[in-house]
């Protein structure tokens, strides 16, 4: 395949998102009269920040062929050192240097366990998952950690879900598109994003190609625990509350977006537009679903049903194309 | 053995193949009698492999036919290669590693009882029984894992004679044996050979192949060339007609001024692989590293380039010593290395011919960061114009170039490093012959140019047209140095099989 064909496939894979987003946001409008409203805007753009956050570094290690299961666990863990040192007397700003550092050390903790003792990524960041969310558990305490920290300053709590004035857009989505911007420049025009492509497609290569591969990988970990950090300061800002089963499952829709936007499981394509357009899909479904009173159970069956179709669609495409050699463009 | 009057056992006529831009065979043909050993000689990228993969039913011809015993047949599989009586004694082993040699012979077919339970009494009665005919012992119940190479082909082969295959094929069988193993694997195929087998023999070993064989067949670059009678073809008439030309203007070395050590290598120990390595490498020097498989070239050059560790032992640049923690440190001290495997080490397949080249010095090409497309396209254009890469452009995928031409990519990425050392492992091996001939120049120009060269190769006649001195190893030690004028066939070979196993015979020169 030529580049100009691949390039062809994936603005096709691009068009079917935006076909999909414009499909979405007319069945929405046709549903509910409330759906156009500004403040729906709001709540659920403001709602679906923390996974659109973390589902940027999320790229940038699948990309690089591997994943993390554990960022909603490293939010939770996050949102409860947050609320603990909070709770003990430790000003806010300390405790968010705290919580963001808590979030590095977990990203170090996986990045180590996956570079330095060769383990796959699936399995310690499975295993992490569990362990940081049960450590979140343990900080807060109480009877099952049902133990919730709320007594947070107003200036906090309004950051979370307070718009820029005169605008339906809440901080965070401000947040949000400056992380956007420098994630794509670091993926699509930074040296270090042409070497998480190489890795991807073949680790191999690139180490005899002196990337230094292990460290490549530990700073995407590290960096995908700081982002999920700060993903947490943030969902604890915005419901004003450190409980320890913060953003339970947020692993789904952050993978399974990534993944919707035409990132390659396998490693070393995809692109950070393409995973825009789909994180766009991902909230827009949930909340045509919410605002039509369907319940979180069988929104995440819709979630999980695109998830499956994401990484099945390609392979049936490629199946197809295989099949009927004259759908493919041809090179020159 | 010559039995015109018979009916060939197999019958190839005008067999075409074509792998992507690559013409893999040309229209050649090839006949195999009962009762004949014939050799199949050719270069590497002769089509050698392919032919024995077609007889095999891995690949199906584009074009030509197969005839078995004057039958035209369609090979669209194993199955269908081993229901015509072919089988393939590949060159590394093909066995399960964990079932016992029996289970391995009987796989899939294994004798039952009457209560359709596995009769083992019976299997490894039978397979010892089959053993015996080919007058070896091995005990039937031992994991194949645990067996030499050796005895693993001839696991290969008793599983052959136990499916009733009236051809044999052999690619490359002597490639990891000693010469004592190779003796006895003669003498099974010459009994073979007297009970009728049809047996091709495929080696570029060529005094292998004139003790043992009855007819030469030879290919070149994927096309067919002649077929004689061994004893009417002399060994430089099967070395041209491989070599299309003289072998003087194959390998055109220029002399290069060799100056001060660069690289010197003392005590270097890896336990298990290679033990007690040293050398010096000077400035415009080539060094040949030659060995057979098995000798540790490979593993020494990944120890130079840090992706693995020695245990013990010392190696210095410029005369001050380094530590080797990993390509990156390699690439800092001016260490290149053009690896074995092209596919799995030497490129990203589905990047640019651009992006594959600046890979190891991005860092260069970038101002905060931020990759200068126009500096990448620039450094890129220049060397792959340098060493001619023949694409449609720096942008098109590295995947779709002819073999050649990628080899050409993975030097250019090195020599865009500008390395004091660069570690050549069998920098043309797969590659057409023309091309071979451009990356040999390539490499003498740039030993001129003051970079110290090890070549590490199994071609011979590769190492001893290029290296200004040679470094033979055997099963992990240095067993002989030579200069570029003592170096030849017999001391090299002498050397590389350890001294007290001979293995060449004096009409195998080559």
């Amino acid at each position: 395949m030529t580049n100009w064909s691949r390039l062809a496939g994936l603005r096709r894979w691009e068009t079917l998102l935006v076909v999909l987003l414009i499909a979405l946001l007319a069945w929405g409008t046709a549903r509910s009269s409330f759906f156009l409203d500004g403040s729906n805007f709001t709540i659920a753009s403001s709602a679906f920040m923390e996974r659109a956050l973390m589902a940027l570094p999320m790229t940038l290690i699948i990309i690089a062929g591997e994943i993390d299961l554990s960022v909603a666990s490293i939010l939770g863990l996050a949102s409860a050192v947050l609320g603990i040192t909070y709770a003990a007397g430790v000003p806010l700003w300390l405790g968010v240097v705290l919580a963001l550092a808590t979030g590095i050390a977990c990203g170090l903790l996986n990045g180590i366990l996956v570079t330095r003792f060769a383990l796959p990524s699936l399995v310690v960041t499975l295993g992490t998952l569990a362990l940081f969310r049960g450590l979140a558990y343990v900080i807060l305490g109480g009877p099952q950690g049902q133990v919730a920290i709320s007594s947070y300053p107003a200036e906090f709590t309004r950051f979370g879900f307070s718009t820029i004035p005169g605008t339906v857009i809440p901080w965070s989505f401000i947040l949000f598109t400056l992380l956007l911007v420098i994630f794509f420049v670091l993926l699509h025009k930074s040296w270090g994003g042409r070497q998480i492509y190489s890795v991807g497609l073949n680790q191999d290569a690139a180490r005899f190609a002196a990337v230094r591969v292990a460290r490549l990988k530990l700073s995407l970990f590290v960096l995908s625990g700081f982002i999920a950090a700060l993903a947490g300061i943030l969902y604890t800002a915005r419901i004003s509350s450190s409980r320890a089963d913060n953003a339970l499952g947020f692993e789904l829709d952050v993978i399974a977006a990534v993944l919707l936007g035409g990132v390659s499981i396998f490693g070393g394509r995809g692109t950070i537009i393409g995973v825009l357009l789909s994180l766009a899909v991902v909230a827009t479904l949930r909340n045509v679903l919410a605002i039509t009173n369907v319940g979180p159970d069988i929104q995440n069956f819709a979630v999980g049903g695109l998830l499956i179709l994401s990484v099945l669609g390609p392979n049936l495409v490629r199946r197809v194309l295989e099949r009927r050699p004259s759908l493919v463009p041809t090179s020159n | 053995m010559h039995q015109d009057q018979a009916q060939p056992a197999v019958e190839l006529t005008g067999i075409t193949k074509q792998f992507g831009a690559v013409q893999a065979l040309r229209g050649v043909q090839l006949v195999l009698y009962p009762g004949e050993v014939t050799a199949l000689v050719g270069e590497n990228g002769a089509g050698k492999s392919t032919l024995v993969k077609m007889l095999a039913g891995i690949h199906q011809p584009d074009q030509g036919t197969i005839r078995i015993n004057g039958e035209q047949v369609v090979l669209d599989g194993p199955l269908a290669a081993r229901a015509r009586g072919i089988a393939v004694i590949h060159q590394h082993p093909t066995l399960f590693p964990d079932l016992d040699v029996a289970e391995n012979i009987y796989m899939g077919r294994q004798p039952r009882d009457r209560f359709g339970r596995i009769d083992w009494r019976a299997m490894y009665a039978d397979v010892t029984r089959l053993l015996a005919t080919l007058g070896e012992e091995i005990n039937v119940r031992a994991p194949v894992r645990a067996l030499a190479v050796a005895d693993q082909q001839l696991v290969e082969i008793a599983k052959a004679l136990s499916l009733d295959a009236r051809v044999l094929i052999m690619d490359e069988p002597t490639a990891s044996l000693s010469a004592r193993e190779v003796d006895r694997l003669f003498a099974i195929v010459r009994r073979l050979r007297d009970q009728g087998v049809a047996i091709l023999f495929v080696s570029h070993r060529l005094d292998e192949v004139y003790a043992l064989c009855d007819k030469i067949t030879v290919f070149r670059d994927g096309a067919y060339v002649l077929t004689a009678p061994t004893s009417e073809l002399s060994t430089e008439e099967t070395i041209r007609a491989m070599v299309g030309r003289r072998l003087e203007s194959l390998f055109p070395k220029e002399d290069a001024e060799i100056g001060d050590v660069l690289l010197r290598v003392r005590g270097l120990t890896r336990a298990g692989v290679f033990r007690d390595v040293g050398f010096d490498l000077r400035r415009g020097e080539i060094l040949g590293m030659f060995g057979l498989v098995g000798a540790g070239r490979t593993e020494i050059a990944r120890v130079l380039f840090g992706v693995d560790r020695a245990d013990s032992g010392t190696i210095e640049l410029d005369g001050r010593p380094v530590q080797l923690s990993s390509p990156a440190s390699a690439l800092r001290h001016g260490i290149g290395y053009v690896p074995e495997d092209r596919h799995a080490q030497g490129l990203v397949l589905e990047h640019a011919i651009a992006a594959n080249i600046t890979l190891p010095i991005l860092p260069r090409l970038a101002r905060w960061g931020l990759l200068n497309r126009g500096r990448e396209q620039a450094v890129a254009g220049d060397y792959a114009t340098q060493l001619q890469v023949r694409a449609s452009g720096l942008d098109q995928i590295a995947a779709a170039l002819s073999g050649g031409n990628q080899q050409k990519v993975v030097l250019s990425k090195w020599l865009a490093t500008n390395p004091k050392v660069l570690i050549l492992d069998e920098p043309t091996r797969g590659i057409d012959i023309g091309t071979k001939a451009e990356v040999h120049r390539i490499i003498s120009h740039l030993a001129t140019e003051g970079m110290g060269i090890l070549l590490i190769s199994s071609e011979l006649p590769e190492v001893l047209a290029m290296a200004d001195r040679v470094i033979v190893l055997h099963e992990g030690t240095v067993t002989g140095e030579f200069s570029r004028d003592a170096a030849n066939q017999e001391t090299v070979m002498f050397a590389a099989t350890g001294q007290d196993e001979m293995l060449v015979t004096t009409n195998g020169r080559l």
